[in-house]
């Protein structure tokens, strides 16, 4: 048994009977509907017609001092709760602020397995991982930390993650051979930080604590590179009644999250930074007023880290930040699902997702409605920041390049 | 071992009415591709605890079985043939856990990227079985009601936005004895057209006073079932080497015996009540949760002919660790979050009871209780319509359903 079985909603025999037939079609309906809501609502511009001149304008000049952040939307949110016309009401940050400064990709698919801590390692990889999602376990291939590091000599100050849940500590780097331990990301993982300050006993912080919405009650033992509590004081900066006090303040772990990249920012202004939310996978619990609440929150802090972007001088400026969700969730038409309580059929709206980049070198304002897959993110990384993503089975993205 | 190896002395653990209808096919069965029967032995395995309309499923999915000739039995199961299943799932007992069996196959078909061929092939076989042996024609068009909305007293948002095209919205509805009226109409149908787990009450929080004939249940009923569940839940976590697979596994084995919650006179109920909060993600922490997986399942499982279920208010959200230990703090309660729930898990209501066969005559009411406001859908409806005729919850239900 592994990670992968708990998504088996597909797989109930009641199902098999009963499951829609549909979805081939669906991801361009997709991908479709969200170009001509962005063309209609915030005229943006449809990128087919602006291919031709690199927006990537100044080179290896430039990629020295460039920094790129990616954050994943997570953990999975629909169109219908997001960017169809009922959902526009609950991501205002997005659709006025953000959409308006990115390139705006409108079909991205998921085809690998949709548990968050297997996708998100996909996201990193740019390999489609088959790892259990439920333990701690590093990637099989090599991470985009990895190849950021060894092709450009990078040192480990130089790539963080900050990862919602002890499930992600091994994320930063794979055991990939010639890649592998020592040539990884350094991991942060706010919500163990938190319980190693609270020495896992206070329980005003509870709610912060929470590992995993899909299996709450399960924690997987660290033993990865995560940062140690004595680092709080050392790389953040923080002592531990800072940290504790402002955790208090915080009403979400991904709100703990952003606090935590800002203090990362400003303290170690990593030029490789992967932020990845998890709120939303609230969903889970079946409540929809908690899942569109935490959209209307992870569409506020996106915006947040943008704007923290802006006012740190290591980044202003020369900072391109990414932001997709790892998958979507199961429509509300597939009877092998529950809508949007989980992602386990396996149909088409739970794989097709979207992406913007926006910053040092994005064209604004551009809606691209090409067909990319959540793999291609790691080669146009190394595309942009000058490193090859050799094992990656993605392709670099032609509009970004 | 393969299909083709099925002896009769390999189903000797299966409950007795289950172990003769797979006798009674065996020949059949062993023609069929592995890919495909541990999900028809998943359900005769528990066919002793099925509902009505359940075994209804599977007999007549046995009997288009025994109808194909080898030709035709090759040919219906070709796509589930085609898939590639590691030596590893055959060497499992799936004869005596095709549940268990059914976790790895998914875990097997999502990693080599045969999600989508399963998919296929499921549809076709379902699409295929359909008109080859339809259900049988129901008794009386099938009606669901929701009511949402309990404890609050103001809402100024939209409701129902997602129903409203479908039906005629009512904005002058006289909400008095709401809750008696509406329990009432769906006795007098109940009883009108008397069918074993046809007609049902749900309710999220206290059932009201209803008519026996209504198979009820509600979540302060199921206290006892919930605490037994998450005291085993609980033991369970302690064990070495417990994992969420591991949970999942021991909690789909559960039956009533072992929470000593088991009722002789109520073995289909029991068992069912178990699988809402073992299987149902959220089902015992929030109320609303309950109550919407409760729908979907009466509708799925037991093809419910009425439906009524009523949202209560949740608690507000708390850490699930700090629930699921059932602390004995007095949970505070989020009525506006709960309305927003019953709204989206009233949607959901309506499509599950679409997917049901007669769905073209099927009828449904929401109503925001207390209030004026619901939404009918019928098929004498018109449908994206607005009335400001003052109803009452009885009228209006005689609207829907005449």
């Amino acid at each position: 048994m592994d990670g992968r079985s708990y998504f088996s909603g597909a797989l109930s025999p009641e199902n098999l009977s009963r499951i829609a037939s549909n979805p081939r079609e669906i991801p361009g309906i997709l991908g479709r509907t969200r170009r001509e809501f962005l063309r209609d609502a915030a005229g943006l511009a449809l990128g087919s017609s602006l291919l031709g001149a690199s927006p990537f304008l100044h080179g290896e000049a430039v990629a020295k001092k460039r920094k790129v952040i990616v954050v994943t939307f997570g953990g999975g949110a629909r169109d219908q709760e997001t960017f169809a016309p009922e959902g526009q009401e609950n991501i205002p940050n997005l659709l006025h602020e953000l959409i308006p400064q990115s390139s705006f990709f409108t079909q991205v698919t998921n085809r690998g397995i949709l548990g968050h801590y297997v996708a998100t390692a996909s996201l990193a990889t740019g390999v489609y991982e088959t790892l259990n999602n439920f333990s701690a376990v590093p990637p099989e291939h090599p991470t985009v930390f990895e190849y950021f590091r060894k092709d450009l000599h990078r040192p480990s100050s130089d790539a963080w993650v900050v990862a919602p849940s002890n499930g992600f500590n091994r994320i930063g780097e794979s055991q990939y051979r010639s890649y592998g331990p020592g040539l990884g990301a350094k991991v942060i993982l706010p919500k163990h930080l938190l319980s190693a300050a609270t020495s896992g006993g206070a329980t005003d912080y509870d709610h912060l604590l929470r590992d995993n919405y899909e299996t709450p009650l399960y924690t997987p033992q660290i033993g990865g590179g995560e940062v140690e509590l004595q680092q709080l004081e050392n790389i953040l900066k923080l002592s531990v009644d800072d940290f504790t006090k402002h955790a208090r303040t915080a009403s979400s772990p991904d709100e703990l999250s952003l606090y935590i990249a800002k203090r990362l920012m400003q303290q170690e202004a990593p030029s490789l930074l992967w932020i990845t939310m998890h709120d939303i996978d609230i969903a889970h619990s079946g409540a929809y007023s908690l899942y569109v609440d935490a959209i209307k929150r992870t569409d506020r802090l996106c915006a947040e880290l943008w704007k923290a972007v802006q006012s740190e001088p290591e980044y202003a400026g020369n900072t391109t930040m990414f932001i997709l969700p790892d998958f979507g969730r199961d429509s509300d038409e597939d009877p092998g699902g529950n809508g949007f309580q989980h992602h386990r059929t396996g149909d088409a709206v739970s794989r097709t997702t979207w992406m913007m980049a926006m910053g040092a070198g994005v064209r604004p304002g551009v809606v691209y409605d090409s067909p990319v897959q959540s793999i291609d993110l790691v080669p146009t990384l190394g595309s942009i920041m000058g490193f090859s993503a050799g094992v990656s089975q993605g392709k670099p993205i032609q509009e970004l390049l | 071992m393969l299909p083709a190896d099925l002896k009769p002395e390999l189903f000797a653990a299966y409950p007795p009415q289950g172990r003769a209808l797979v006798l009674s096919h065996l020949e059949a069965i062993r023609q069929l591709p592995l890919g495909f029967v541990p999900s028809l032995l998943n359900t005769i395995i528990d066919y002793d605890y099925k509902f009505p309309a359940e075994r209804d499923s599977t007999e007549r999915e046995l009997a288009n079985l025994a109808s194909l000739s080898p030709e035709q039995i090759k040919q219906w199961h070709q796509s589930f043939a085609q898939l590639s299943l590691s030596p590893w799932l055959e060497q499992f007992d799936w004869v005596n856990q095709p549940g268990q069996f059914l976790e790895m196959e998914s875990a097997h078909l999502w990693s080599t990227h045969q999600l989508d061929a399963f998919r296929q092939a499921a549809t076709e076989y379902g699409d295929r079985l359909r008109q080859a042996k339809p259900p049988k024609p129901i008794p009386v068009q099938r009606l669901g009601i929701a009511v949402i909305g309990q404890g609050v007293a103001s809402y100024d948002a939209t409701l129902f936005r997602k129903l409203r095209p479908h039906g005629t919205s009512f904005t002058n509805i006289k909400p008095e004895n709401g809750i008696s009226l509406l329990l009432a109409g769906v006795a007098v149908r109940a009883k009108a057209h008397p069918v074993s787990y046809g007609h049902w009450y749900v309710d999220g929080g206290v059932a009201a006073p209803c008519d026996p004939v209504l198979t009820c249940l509600s979540y302060q009923g199921m206290e006892p079932v919930r605490t037994a569940v998450l005291k085993n839940i609980e033991s369970e976590l302690k064990r070495p080497g417990m994992g969420p697979e591991e949970l999942r596994t021991h909690l789909a084995r559960l039956a009533p015996a072992d929470l000593a919650i088991d009722r002789p006179s109520e073995p289909v109920l029991d068992r069912f009540q178990l699988k809402l909060l073992t299987e149902g993600s959220g089902t015992q922490i929030f109320s609303t949760t309950f109550a919407q997986w409760t729908a979907r399942e009466v509708l799925r499982r037991a093809q419910a002919l009425t439906l009524l279920v009523r949202f209560a208010p949740r608690q507000r959200q708390r850490p699930m660790n700090e629930m699921l230990a059932s602390s004995n703090t007095a949970p505070e309660v989020d009525p506006v979050g709960s309305l927003v729930d019953g709204d989206m898990a009233a949607w959901y209501q309506w499509i599950n009871q679409q997917r049901l066969p007669g769905a073209e005559k099927s009828s449904f009411l929401v109503w925001f209780e207390g209030h004026n406001q619901a939404v009918a859908i019928g098929p004498t409806m018109p449908r994206g319509a607005q009335s400001s005729s003052a109803f009452n919850l009885a009228e209006l239900l005689s609207q829907i359903t005449t």
